[in-house]
């Protein structure tokens, strides 16, 4: 455990690196689903870890903050989703956009910086649209996203067509004001909006209790009267057994939700190495975590064969999409100047 | 005659009854003496789930402004002071300004933000800011100060119906002032331009919101004194297109620029490069000069106060200078 405060009883194992997890349970799945999480979460996967390879060779350029170890929370979420809910998310939502069935092909062009990238090259990895999949946007101003979530709910209400917002964020941003401002706008309003914390223990090399009194955040959500879950965010059944009730609240009574997903990033705040981060040093923990890989855990459940079909298949998707985003044309200069202001 | 206030009264009528987008959220909407006499009877009209008064939130109330704006809503977020609009600078500035160049998918964020200069009445460094000049810094903003009750209603009307996130500042010295307005006419924002509501001969004034009024004050009584002088009322002051301010310019070939913020880094400043750097030495026969706040913050004292705010008459002496 890094040095730190001493940690207070907390309301789950979840946060304990030592903490004998359990299996996935899968019983009474739908095959086919269950090999979609898993086909998708070797997608985020194997993408991230080609953009790992991209930002140490130098190809990529622009910040990339990888959430490899985190697959299981988007995944296990997405599929309760339709492209006419409104899904917002932050820095490392690469997962986010591909787990929505974002274009592998897209976002590699965009973090090359290519025309043909998801947001035409403009964005870069922090900057990511893609409204035919309702992933309205990601920006990495820590927290900013979380308002424009609500607002997002506000307008779902007011159309009232069963639609809801999505907010990811991680736990640094529960520190942020405006987090606390839009937890209480959503409650007294009554918005369909479900906010997703993905507390992966650290914001840059700063480890939780270094920030906060408790390792929970789920008691932000007590405070302003909305529900909320605790998951282990490295089950991606357990994710998404979780998100469906906050969902399907938010899409029939209109109340927002708050479902905390405790997971582990693998690699440092930003960029592909994992030993060197700002001063982070937890090799140990990280060991630990590895053990708990959501990728593996959901693989036990499935038959060898179709986990090595699955992967060979993404690898080779995803090594056709880089190979096409490469050589894609860069956008025009004058495209900076031509959308300062909407078409 | 219809008031300035009456005038953005009147806007809001016209949008919340013509455009079914379009809802309003701030703080104070449902006991609107925040606001003057602009938004009276609103929330009884037109219900309190489309006038939505809010808990106080600035930066959460702002950014949902950009999140419904996003999907498809046309809100008009209020903030009685700009002082509180401080608060939620990070929606305006780094979300809903830049979200077009960062996406680049056509998407702008339709939201206006109204954001009241309310200045006067002895309450200090805290309630009396004009901050416009720092909303016009910023590319992807659009950012209106009307002068006119006829600017007051149209703009804000534009303002509301253009797809870019717009600061509106409104000013509360502006409130009384009155005119005869013609049926409403829905603008095209980005086409608007400085307009010249004086024609005069010897000096160009160039001002915005209330600075217009004074602008227009002082003119009159330069008039008295055999001066001739136009005023140039900027009216969308991010982005300027500067054309008319230069050329009348340089038929006069002197400038005075009157605004209501500080000098450093400041409209009156931008005025005056934006033309300087547009004509020849030889075509200004007096070097170009601004009337601004002192550098420094609001008093609260009445007689510090009464010192504080540039007047018409500091204006006329600004005229006197630059003419002789």
């Amino acid at each position: 455990m890094p040095e730190g405060r001493s940690l207070p009883l907390s309301n789950s194992d979840y946060f304990d690196p030592d903490w004998a997890f359990t299996d996935v349970d899968t019983t009474g799945l739908e095959s086919t689903l269950v090999r979609d999480w898993y086909e998708k979460m070797v997608i985020v996967r194997k993408t991230e870890q080609k953009i790992a390879a991209l930002v140490e060779t130098g190809e990529a350029i622009c910040p990339c903050h990888l959430a490899i170890g985190q697959e299981a929370v988007p995944v296990g979420l997405s599929h309760l989703l339709t492209p006419s809910d409104a899904v917002f998310g932050a820095h490392r939502s690469h997962a986010h956009f591909l787990a929505l069935g974002g274009s592998i092909h897209q976002l590699f062009a965009e973090i090359l910086g290519k025309s043909s990238g998801c947001s035409h090259g403009l964005g870069g990895s922090m900057h990511l649209t893609d409204r035919s999949i309702g992933f309205i946007g990601s920006v990495p101003i820590v927290g900013a996203t979380i308002p424009i979530a609500t607002g997002a709910g506000l307008q779902a209400k007011r159309e009232g067509k069963g639609n809801v917002a999505v907010s990811y964020f991680g736990d640094g941003a529960t520190e942020e004001g405006v987090f606390h401002e839009s937890l209480n706008l959503s409650s007294v309003h009554d918005l369909p909006v479900v906010y997703v914390c993905e507390n992966n223990l650290y914001s840059s090399h700063m480890y939780i209790t270094q920030r906060q009194p408790e390792l929970s955040t789920t008691r932000y959500a007590k405070a302003h009267g909305i529900d909320s879950a605790i998951v282990d965010g490295n089950d991606v059944a357990a994710v998404s057994k979780a998100a469906h009730e906050l969902i399907d609240q938010a899409r029939q009574t209109g109340r927002p939700g708050y479902l905390e997903a405790v997971t582990y990033r693998w690699l440092g705040h930003v960029g592909h190495r994992s030993d060197v981060d700002v001063g982070v040093k937890r090799t140990g923990d990280l060991e630990k975590w590895r053990k708990r890989d959501p990728i593996a855990r959901l693989a036990s459940t499935l038959e060898v064969s179709v986990t090595d079909e699955i992967n060979d298949s993404v690898a080779t998707a995803v090594d056709s999409a880089l190979d096409l985003a490469r050589l894609d044309p860069s956008p025009e200069g004058d495209l900076v100047q031509n959308t300062v202001y909407a078409r | 005659m219809t008031t300035y206030a009456a005038a953005i009264l009147e806007a809001h009528t016209y949008l919340l009854d013509n455009h079914a987008d379009v809802f309003v959220i701030g703080q104070g909407l449902w006991s609107p003496w925040y606001v003057g006499a602009t938004m009276d009877g609103l929330d009884t009209k037109y219900g309190q789930d489309r006038i939505i008064d809010t808990p106080v939130s600035e930066q959460a109330t702002t950014g949902a402004a950009v999140g419904a704006a996003l999907m498809g809503g046309r809100p008009i977020v209020v903030h009685p002071r700009v002082d509180f609009a401080v608060l939620a600078m990070d929606q305006m500035v780094n979300q809903a300004a830049k979200w077009s160049g960062m996406f680049g998918d056509g998407h702008g964020v339709p939201a206006l933000f109204r954001t009241i200069i309310n200045r006067g009445g002895s309450q200090g460094a805290q309630h009396s800011q004009s901050l416009h000049s720092w909303f016009a810094h910023i590319p992807g903003l659009r950012v209106i100060m009307p002068a006119t009750a006829a600017d007051a209603r149209d703009l804000l009307i534009a303002g509301v119906l253009s797809n870019d996130p717009v600061v509106y500042l409104d000013d509360r010295w502006c409130y009384e002032a009155e005119e005869e307005l013609p049926p409403v006419t829905e603008l095209d924002l980005a086409s608007i331009k400085p307009a010249a509501l004086r024609d005069g001969e010897d000096i160009t004034i160039v001002a915005n919101g209330f600075s217009t009024q004074l602008a227009l004050q002082a003119a009159k009584l330069a008039d008295e004194e055999g001066i001739s002088a136009s005023v140039i009322d900027l009216r969308v002051i991010n982005p300027i297109d500067f054309t008319p301010v230069i050329d009348d310019v340089r038929r006069t070939g002197r400038l005075l620029a009157v605004d209501g913020g500080w000098a450093s880094c400041g409209m009156a400043g931008e005025v005056l490069a934006s033309v300087v750097e547009e004509l020849q030495p030889k075509e200004l026969m007096a070097s170009p000069t601004r009337r601004t706040l002192p550098f420094a913050s609001a008093p609260s004292g009445q007689s510090l106060e009464a010192d504080y705010y540039p007047s018409a008459e500091m204006v006329l002496s600004d005229i006197r200078r630059v003419v002789s």
